[in-house]
C-alpha cells in the first residue's frame, strides 16, 4: 500500500522559506499572496486495508513525521 | 581531601561536531569529560551530561528528530528523569526538545541565514546547576553558529524557565529567548557554545562560567553522596 504525508508549518507560524519563495515569484510577475512551505513523505507500506494504513501513518506523524508543535500533517493512502 | 573530580559525559552522535570541544573545555575545567558512543543504551556512572552540538543524522527531517530516538537519549532521558543535570548546546539544545525533555522547537532563523558570530546574552536565572557562577542581568558574550535557532516556545511557557536571552537577537527567536531549561531546573538547552568560549584567546571566556557552573553542581552531588 502507497501512502503520502503532508506535512505543513501550522497556521500562525512564521514560514521565511515561504515568504521567500513568495517574493521570489513576486519577481517572477505572479501575483502571488501568501507561500508556505511544507514537506512530503511517501511511504510504501504492508498493511490489511486502507484504514489500518491510515491509522499505522497517523502513529508514524504523531511520534515522527510532524512535531505537533509547529507542524500539522495530512495522510493520503493511495492505495 | 582534595576536592572530587565530577564525571561528565558528552554523547556522540553520527555528525556531532562539537563533542570534542565541550570534552576538552570541561577537562580544562577541571571535570573527568567522559565520551559517551549513541549506542550506548547505558551511561557509565556519570555526575551530568553535555548533549553537543553539530548536525546528528545529517538534521534530516527535523534538527534532533533522529537522534531523538537513539539509544543513548533513551539512557540520557532516564538520567534526566532521575534528577541528573543534563546540558543540551545548540544541536543538543534541538534534540532535547525533540525528545520532550525540554519545552518548545527550534525552527529556521528568520534571515534564513546561517549565523555565526559572537552574540550578547543576558542571564536570566542565576539560581540552577548551569548558573550558579553568573549573576541574574550579567551580561555574557558567546558565540553562536546556527541556521535553525529560531526559538518557538510552546503556548503559556513559564517565563521562570527562560535562563537566557539575546541582547542582539540574531534569529529571530521569540522574545529573544537563548537558554530555557525544564520546570525542574535539571535540564538546559541553549543555543550559542558555551565550549566553544573558555579561553581568552578565543575571544571570550564567558562560556567557562556556564560550563563551570555545571562542573560545580556536579561535584556537589559527589560530595552529597559521599
Amino acid at each position: 500500500m502507497r501512502a503520502t504525508v503532508l506535512v505543513r508549518p501550522k497556521p500562525g507560524i512564521l514560514d521565511p522559506q515561504g515568504e521567500a519563495v513568495g517574493s521570489a515569484l513576486g519577481h517572477l510577475g505572479f501575483d502571488v499572496r501568501d507561500a508556505r512551505v511544507g514537506k512530503v513523505i511517501d511511504l510504501e507500506l504492508h498493511a490489511e486495508d486502507e484504514s489500518a494504513a491510515k491509522a499505522e501513518v497517523e502513529q508514524m506523524c504523531e511520534r515522527l513525521l510532524a512535531n505537533p508543535l509547529i507542524e500539522s500533517y495530512e495522510v493520503e493512502i493511495v492505495g | 581531601m582534595a576536592s572530587p573530580q565530577p564525571r561528565i559525559g558528552v554523547v556522540t552522535y553520527p555528525g556531532s561536531q562539537d563533542d570534542r570541544d565541550a570534552l576538552w573545555a570541561l577537562a580544562a575545567l577541571d571535570a573527568e569529560a567522559v565520551a559517551v558512543w549513541h549506542d550506548e543504551r547505558e551511561l557509565p556512572d556519570l555526575d551530568a551530561v553535555v548533549v553537543p552540538g553539530g548536525f546528528s543524522y545529517g538534521d534530516y527531517l527535523r534538527c534532533g528528530a533522529i537522534a531523538r530516538f537513539s539509544p543513548a537519549t533513551a539512557a540520557v532521558r532516564e538520567f534526566a528523569e532521575a534528577g541528573g543535570f543534563v546540558l543540551g548546546i545548540c544541536n543538543g539544545f534541538q534534540i532535547l526538545c525533540e525528545a520532550g525533555l525540554l519545552p518548545g522547537a527550534l525552527l529556521r532563523n528568520e534571515s534564513l541565514r546561517f549565523v555565526c558570530r559572537d552574540v550578547p546574552l543576558t542571564v536570566e536565572r542565576d539560581d540552577l546547576p548551569f548558573t550558579g557562577r553568573c549573576t541574574a542581568g550579567q551580561q555574557l558574550v558567546l558565540p553562536v553558529k546556527h541556521g535553525d535557532g529560531r526559538y518557538l516556545p510552546p503556548p503559556g511557557l513559564d517565563p521562570a524557565q527562560v535562563v537566557l536571552r539575546y541582547a542582539d537577537n540574531p534569529n529571530g527567536s521569540v522574545e529573544d529567548i537563548a537558554g530555557v531549561c525544564n520546570e525542574a531546573g535539571n535540564v538546559m538547552g541553549l543555543m550559542p557554545h558555551p565550549e566553544h568560549a573558555v579561553d581568552p584567546l578565543l575571544g571570550s571566556d564567558d562560556g567557562a562560567l556556564i560550563l563551570a557552573s555545571l562542573v560545580d553542581a556536579a561535584r556537589d552531588r559527589v560530595l552529597a553522596a559521599i
